[in-house]
């Protein structure tokens, strides 16, 4: 354990910790546009740069080891002036669309620039326009709109490991594309998403069905119902419908997702879903009320019951529904209709 | 899983088989490769060169069906080289007497002659998986799916347990579930014979557990597996089916023979949609989406995890469990619960390994079970220190050929699986259209030289026929596959289920060899 | 070996083999053969001599005598005169530029006499292609003398004491980093050469790798043994051909007589050495990214720690040094660290070569001993500014050092001097400036060179190196305000103080240092609108004095864009000033001077 003192507070944490661990764990905030516990740091940002006493320059506070005896200030006048400064320079080269982007009020660029008085760049020079790489069916990529704060690209390459995208061309001219630059559709993309909910500004973004803003939204956190990993979510919703679904770091995804369970939602909501119950009269389903239904199903138990006993009926459970739902199958099975004829499709 | 999938990160070893993780697991794909981009050792054991393979330091291209020989002859390996695990052998196993002895004529190149893959990679996969200080074993329906699957399984668990990889972080015999609540229905004993928490409805003590808690007489005698039902419909033994959430007509073996039974017997059907099985039913249920109601579910990793209700459910839709206790009630079983949590209370009385599990302990953070008691933190790693039964059995078992294969008439295997696109029988994936635009429709993969034997290019339909009956599909001419293979995804309806078997299962437990179909291929006409 | 009357040492360097010495050498062995003086007289071609200006050099021993700009066409007068007849040709020989003074002897040429030879020791000296002629002049046998003699820790510590330091600019103590890469824990690990040498102008190391491969060679198996390395890298750029292929000869020459490979001298060791060609991306000098260029990634600097020492390549604990620094380790190692520490000053041990450019007469590469002044430097050794123009400041570091001016040429030249006039030492350019220079336009030709190096990947380097030079054009083009001099100098600070490497934390020197000591001149640009010295064009008139005017029309002919207007004999001339590109020609075509650039 090492001690620093970060704005007049000791600190006590594990040697080999970064400033950054440092300040966030007495809940001092720094700012940062790159940082994510899931990634070497790599330092592209500099936004979180921070003064340490006796340092020749600011430090990054994501990059550099907290030191024994360290003392350390994360909003000295020196700090601001440069974030300002990184800020501007940020702003000098990104469109001043927030009105119509559809990452406003969840993008961190337009939380900085409001929490340290930027609203717009001092310069005037070039800016970068590239055009949106749409061919991915799912999310599509705004390079005009990217800060290269880098998060894409190492979380494509260091956390879902598909290398698909990349940094292209230097100096002013770099943007985050695909090898050879033949676009998303032709990359290793195995569209997760994982980039896009790493994005901070609006360069990635899922591709909407209808508009929402963020601040209209609810989001609900469950559990992912594709494969058995267990992934952890959030469902956007607004207007009792699903309009989005975002990764949350759980014990098993650690904040990932894969393409179903990121993009393939539209079941929830689909047309042809089934809303009232129906029995088959004269070799056609019509639909019926539930009292119908269930009276239909029950006196067809009876009648089994009585002709051929309790085995001659077969429940299957379903590795889709709840636990409780699967327990409770199986009681229906078991202790109602008194027969162990009770699976489902573990096996398939 | 044996072990939580943090665990993987922490392995020096991986032995990935029978699982083509990245698409049938994408997030534990990326950890796999993640973990061996970070140094792990991994093994890759597949009929098809799946883009793990790309990974892994050995790739073993095995033939479908012949995993028992590939196990024995690397505990063959590994103990003529003298990298068992002696004291753990000693102290926590049995029969590894005649386990060695079993073992013995699974030379290199025997099993090299059975499994098609090159003996020294065999050795060198053996000698890598056992001198890594903490090995796990990952596997999936490819271990499974066989005639032999359970046996398949008892190889791998006696690889571990000679090795002494069980119990410990970074080590396990891990199945990696293919469904987001497979485990949960297990444990809550949607299974013939068992209650929740696999308390055998054979044993007089959990039978009257159960008598006493339901407040009925229950049966003893085993029931049907879903294998089994058709088979049971064919013989009139089996007169009404209730199906809650699930599409035999697209998932189970031999199509045409679940078709028959479906029609035949009094079928209710509880689903989200008219699926391909819903359209045979008497009657039809119309049952809320995981977004539609509050419970659980349990991962691949045992873990107990929140699902919350988001959006109301279109219609008269309602969720299943409400569906089950107005039934009930209608059948004259009073039942009363107001919300899915209070079910939950009373698994919990009945389910040792849930008892320390309630909603408010999950709210943030799932539980893995088994989690005894309110201040128990659950398990990430089973049989630590111990096997569960005390010591481990290490039980012989032999290759044996399948029936499907050795006849001229089909000379090729087609082995099933998924993509990563589209999801089991596609109700839910295929109402997303960049989804279906990504992974339209039925295909066949086939070697070239194969395809060039017959004239097939890519593209091209052809008709791929076994026992059962023929379907037409587009061929991908690829080398993931060798010459004498085909794979299928099965995703899609009139597809790859027509063809299977499902007459033979796994004596043990009753699972269909769906990885192995004896078929021939030709040119459509 | 055979013994020979004469030899005859033609430079083999890049310069002067662009200048056909491979012609040379070819044309005189023919002559030699022709006049049967073959077995008298050996050819050997050897690496640069330094003095470029002079190339293509020629000096013929036991005279010394020193030729320069030898043509093909000189070759048979050589041959002829001095060879066979014993007569030194003396219209070939160098000339002093100052005194004009021909220089019998190469050790009476003044480049030569300030210079202390320890890098460069056998450029120009020996056949950088022959193994033998590296251990004629105790080639290998400093490596020996390790292998045989002494534990990895006495050479640690005698590279300690030597109290050398990083030559490819850092100034980073050399044997604490081989002691952090001794003790850092690693199944393997590696050594690797930085030969990426980025600064325009700058040859220091491509001169050592050319004219002296096998120093390095042995220098990094020495380096290997100490720090408990089998395998080194030597990252050098695609561009250095001939360096790259007499590097290659060096160590399959090594490795064909057991001085790589394993168990070197029969003592178990083993060493063994790879080329990696970079692509030519300045930043690949930073040495995370040349790391990242190894592994065969993308050349972008990672952040510090984990240094290279403890995570290098492949993540393996790497000692990674440049070219220069390896180059002075045998002689460290044979004559000793207090012979090199009692060279230099007190915190800068032994000499530092550079690559003199400019304005400057002795273009080319000197090594001097630290603590020598600026001004002994440009002027006794490089000969000071020729057509007699004023010196206005020197700029040293390479494209991110700082322009050092006129009443610091007195400062002794070492890494912390540099650093505290605002500049560097870097790799080791200097750019020598005059009066013609503007330093605005000086500070926007290195901007220009350092935005496009950026890799791209953190932010005050990648987008502020832009907006410096945006400001710079704007200031440039006469279009700048004060305000955009004041943001240009916060601008500069914040990309110093905030970026990820050494690039970014240098980029600014130029625009700061010239804002430090030349502050005037940006304010001429932007409240005169005038270019002190008359570079700028967009602050350029041309203008035809009417009086000296004699009505000619040559000024009109010669104009590309026809801005000129009058009547040939009757009219005085006018250039239109919206239209005139501001080129010059009109100026160099008057014959009469009657026309004024202002």
């Amino acid at each position: 354990m090492i001690t620093l003192n970060i704005n007049g507070f000791e600190v006590e944490i594990k040697e080999g910790s970064t400033i950054y661990q440092a300040a966030s764990s007495i809940g001092v905030k720094i700012p940062t546009l790159c940082h994510d516990e899931r990634l070497k740091p790599h330092g592209s940002c500099r936004i979180c740069v921070v003064e340490v006493e006796g340092a020749r320059s600011l430090v990054a506070s994501c990059s550099t080891p907290a030191s024994n005896g360290m003392v350390v200030h994360t909003e000295s006048e020196s700090v601001i002036t440069a974030r300002r400064e990184i800020l501007d320079l940020m702003l000098a080269n990104h469109p001043l669309d927030c009105l119509t982007c559809e990452k406003a009020g969840r993008c961190t660029l337009q939380d900085l620039c409001y929490q340290y008085d930027i609203e717009e760049s001092s310069f005037d020079g070039k800016k970068k326009k590239y055009e949106k790489d749409t061919s991915n069916e799912f999310y599509y990529a705004d390079q005009t709109k990217c800060i290269l704060c880098g998060k894409c690209v190492y979380v494509c390459s260091q956390v879902q490991n598909t290398d698909a995208i990349c940094f292209v061309d230097r100096g002013f001219e770099t943007h985050v594309g695909t090898p050879f630059d033949l676009g998303l559709a032709k990359s290793t993309c195995v569209s997760c998403g994982n980039c896009v909910a790493a994005c901070p500004v609006g360069a990635l973004m899922p591709k909407r069905k209808e508009k929402f803003r963020y601040w209209e939204i609810d989001k609900v956190k469950t559990t992912c119902s594709y494969c058995g990993v267990g992934c952890q979510m959030e469902l956007l919703v607004k207007d009792n419908k699903v309009v989005e679904v975002e990764p949350v770091k759980g014990h098993s995804n650690d904040g990932m997702l894969c393409v179903k369970g990121r993009f393939s939602y539209d079941f929830i909501n689909h047309s042809s879903r089934l809303k009232k119950p129906m029995v088959r009269k004269n070799g056609v389903l019509e639909e019926v009320s539930w009292d119908e239904a269930y009276d239909v199903i029950a006196n067809k138990i009876t009648e089994v019951k009585e002709s051929d006993g309790a085995d001659a009926i077969t429940g299957f459970s379903s590795a889709r529904a709840l636990t409780e739902e699967n327990y409770l199958m199986t009681k229906l099975m078991r202790a109602v209709i008194g027969t162990n004829n009770i699976d489902h499709c573990a096996r398939l | 899983m044996t072990n939580g999938i943090a665990d993987i990160q922490k392995a020096d070893a991986l032995f990935v088989t029978g699982s083509n993780t990245t698409e049938s697991h994408p997030v534990i794909g990326a950890q796999i490769k993640r973990a061996a981009r970070n140094g792990a050792k991994l093994i890759v054991a597949d009929p098809r060169k799946i883009p793990l393979a790309e990974e892994a330091d050995i790739f073993l291209k095995i033939k479908p069906g012949t995993s028992i020989a590939l196990h024995n002859a690397m505990m063959n390996v590994i103990i003529n080289e003298g990298l068992q695990d002696d004291k753990y052998i000693r102290e926590n196993t049995e029969n590894y007497e005649e386990l060695v002895e079993s073992l013995k004529k699974y030379s290199l190149e025997y099993a090299a002659e059975i499994t098609g893959v090159e003996a020294y990679l065999i050795r060198e996969a053996a000698i890598m998986y056992a001198s890594a200080e903490a090995a796990s074993i990952l596997y999936c329906m490819g271990i499974t799916q066989h005639t032999n699957g359970t046996e398949t399984v008892m190889s791998l668990s006696n690889l571990a347990l000679i090795t002494g990889n069980i119990g410990k972080v970074g080590t396990g015999v891990n199945p990696l579930r293919g469904q987001n609540n497979v485990q949960g229905a297990c444990d809550m004993g949607a299974l013939p014979n068992v209650y929740t928490g696999y308390q055998p409805v054979t044993n007089t003590g959990a039978r009257e557990k159960f008598e006493q808690a339901w407040g009925v007489k229950l049966s003893d005698k085993i029931g049907l597996t879903v294998t089994e039902t058709f088979k049971a419909i064919d013989e009139d033994r089996v007169k009404m089916l209730y199906i809650c959430g699930e599409n035999p007509m697209i998932s189970d073996p031999d199509t045409h023979h679940a078709e028959r039974a479906l029609d035949k017997v009094f079928l209710v059907v509880q689903d989200l949609f008219l699926t391909e099985t819903a359209e045979l039913a008497d009657v039809v249920l119309p049952a809320a989406s995981f977004a539609e109601k509050d419970g659980t579910f349990v991962n691949t990793e045992r873990r107990i995890q929140r699902v919350r209700k988001a959006v109301e459910a279109p219609g008269e839709a309602k969720p299943d469990w409400i569906i089950f206790m107005e039934l009930m009630n209608r059948l004259g079983y009073e039942e009363h619960f107001n919300s899915a949590e209070e079910i939950f209370e009373e698994i919990r009385q009945l389910t040792p390994q849930y008892a320390g599990v309630t909603y408010e302990r999950i709210k943030n953070k799932g539980i893995q079970w088994p989690c005894p008691t309110l201040d128990h933190p659950g398990t990430n790693v089973l049989h630590a220190g111990k096997p569960a039964r005390g010591a481990g059995f290490l039980k012989p078992v032999e290759h044996l050929e399948s029936l499907e294969i050795g006849e001229d008439k089909y000379p090729l295997v087609m082995t099933t699986g998924r993509m990563l696109y589209q999801y089991h029988t596609r109700t839910m994936t295929g109402k997303t259209e960049g989804i279906n635009l990504i992974a339209p429709e039925l295909y066949a993969e086939i070697n070239p030289s194969l395809a060039q034997e017959k004239g097939i290019t890519d593209g091209e339909v052809v008709k791929v026929t076994s026992r059962r009956g023929s379907v037409t599909m587009k061929a991908k001419v690829t080398d993931r596959v060798n010459k004498e293979v085909v794979f299928v995804p099965f995703h899609w309806d009139s597809g790859a289920n027509v063809l299977t078997n499902g007459d033979e299962l796994d004596k043990y437990c009753k699972i269909p060899g769906l990885k192995v179909t004896g078929v021939n291929i030709e040119k459509a006409d | 070996m055979d013994l020979y009357r004469s030899h005859v040492l033609v430079c083999g360097g890049t310069g002067c083999a662009s200048s056909e010495s491979g012609r040379i050498i070819d044309n005189f062995n023919e002559l030699l053969i022709e006049h049967g003086l073959d077995k008298e007289v050996k050819i050997v071609k050897t690496g640069c001599f330094g003095l470029c200006e002079a190339g293509p050099v020629v000096v013929v021993y036991p005279e010394g005598a020193f030729y320069s700009m030898i043509k093909v066409s000189d070759v048979p007068t050589i041959v002829e005169e001095h060879l066979l007849k014993g007569r030194i040709v003396t219209d070939l020989l160098y000339k002093d530029h100052t005194t004009s003074e021909t220089m019998n002897s190469i050790d009476e040429v003044g480049f030569y006499k300030k210079q202390r030879r320890v890098a460069l020791r056998n450029c120009g000296v020996i056949n950088p292609e022959s193994i033998e002629e590296y251990i004629a002049f105790d080639g290998y046998q400093a490596l020996g003398n390790v292998l045989t003699e002494m534990s990895p820790n006495q050479v640690i510590d005698i590279v300690k004491r030597s109290g050398l330091r990083g030559r490819g600019g850092g100034g980073f103590p050399t044997g604490t980093k081989w002691e952090f890469t001794q003790k850092a824990v690693g199944d393997l690990k590696y050594v690797a050469c930085n030969a990426d040498e980025g600064d325009p102008g700058a040859f220091m190391d491509r001169s050592v790798l050319e004219g002296d491969p096998h120093a390095i060679v042995e220098a990094m198996a020495i380096a290997g043994y100490a720090v408990g390395a089998s395998k080194g890298f030597v990252y050098v750029r695609a561009e250095y051909p001939i360096a790259v292929k007499r590097l290659q000869i060096a160590i399959d020459q090594a490795k064909e007589n057991g001085l790589l490979g394993e168990d070197i001298f029969g003592t178990g060791f083993n060493f063994d050495m790879e080329i990696r060609l970079g692509a030519g991306a300045f930043v690949c000098g930073e040495e995370t990214a040349l790391i990242a260029s190894i592994e065969g990634k993308r050349g972008m600097p990672r952040v510090r720690p984990p240094f290279p020492a403890v995570k290098g390549i492949f993540d393996k604990p790497t000692l990674l040094n440049n070219v220069e620094t390896f180059a002075n380790i045998p002689q460290i190692i044979l004559k000793g660290a207090e012979w090199f520490a009692s060279i230099g000053t007190e915190k800068s041990k032994g000499t530092k070569v550079f690559a003199l450019a400019g304005k400057i007469n002795n273009t080319g590469l000197l090594e001097i001993p630290m603590g020598t002044t600026l001004r002994e430097a440009i002027y006794d050794v490089g000969g000071g500014i020729p057509n007699g123009k004023a010196f206005k400041a020197v700029q040293t570091g390479g494209p991110s050092g700082g322009c050092i001016p006129a009443e610091y040429l007195d400062t002794p030249i070492d890494y912390d001097n540099l650093i505290a006039l605002g500049s560097m030492m870097g790799s080791g350019g200097m750019i020598v400036l005059d009066e013609d220079n503007c330093m605005v336009d000086v500070a926007r030709f290195f901007l220009d060179f350092t935005e496009e190096e950026s890799c791209g990947k953190c932010t005050p380097c990648r987008e502020g190196t832009k907006r410096m030079h945006e400001l710079l054009d704007k200031i440039v083009d006469g279009k700048g305000t004060m305000d955009d001099v004041a943001k240009l100098e916060t601008l500069a600070k914040t990309i110093k103080g905030a970026s990820l490497c050494g690039l970014g934390q240098t980029a600014p020197n130029p625009v700061l240092s010239t804002l430090k000591y030349f502050r005037h001149e940006y304010e001429a640009h932007v409240l005169d609108h005038k270019c002190p010295a008359g570079v700028c064009s967009a602050l350029l008139q041309y203008l035809v004095v009417p009086d000296l005017c004699k009505k000619c029309g040559i000024c009109a002919a010669k104009c590309p864009v026809n801005c000129i207007s009058g009547v040939k004999g009757k009219e005085v001339y006018l250039i239109d000033q919206d239209k005139c590109i501001k080129c010059g020609a009109c100026m160099d075509a008057c014959p009469f001077k009657a026309i004024k650039k202002g």
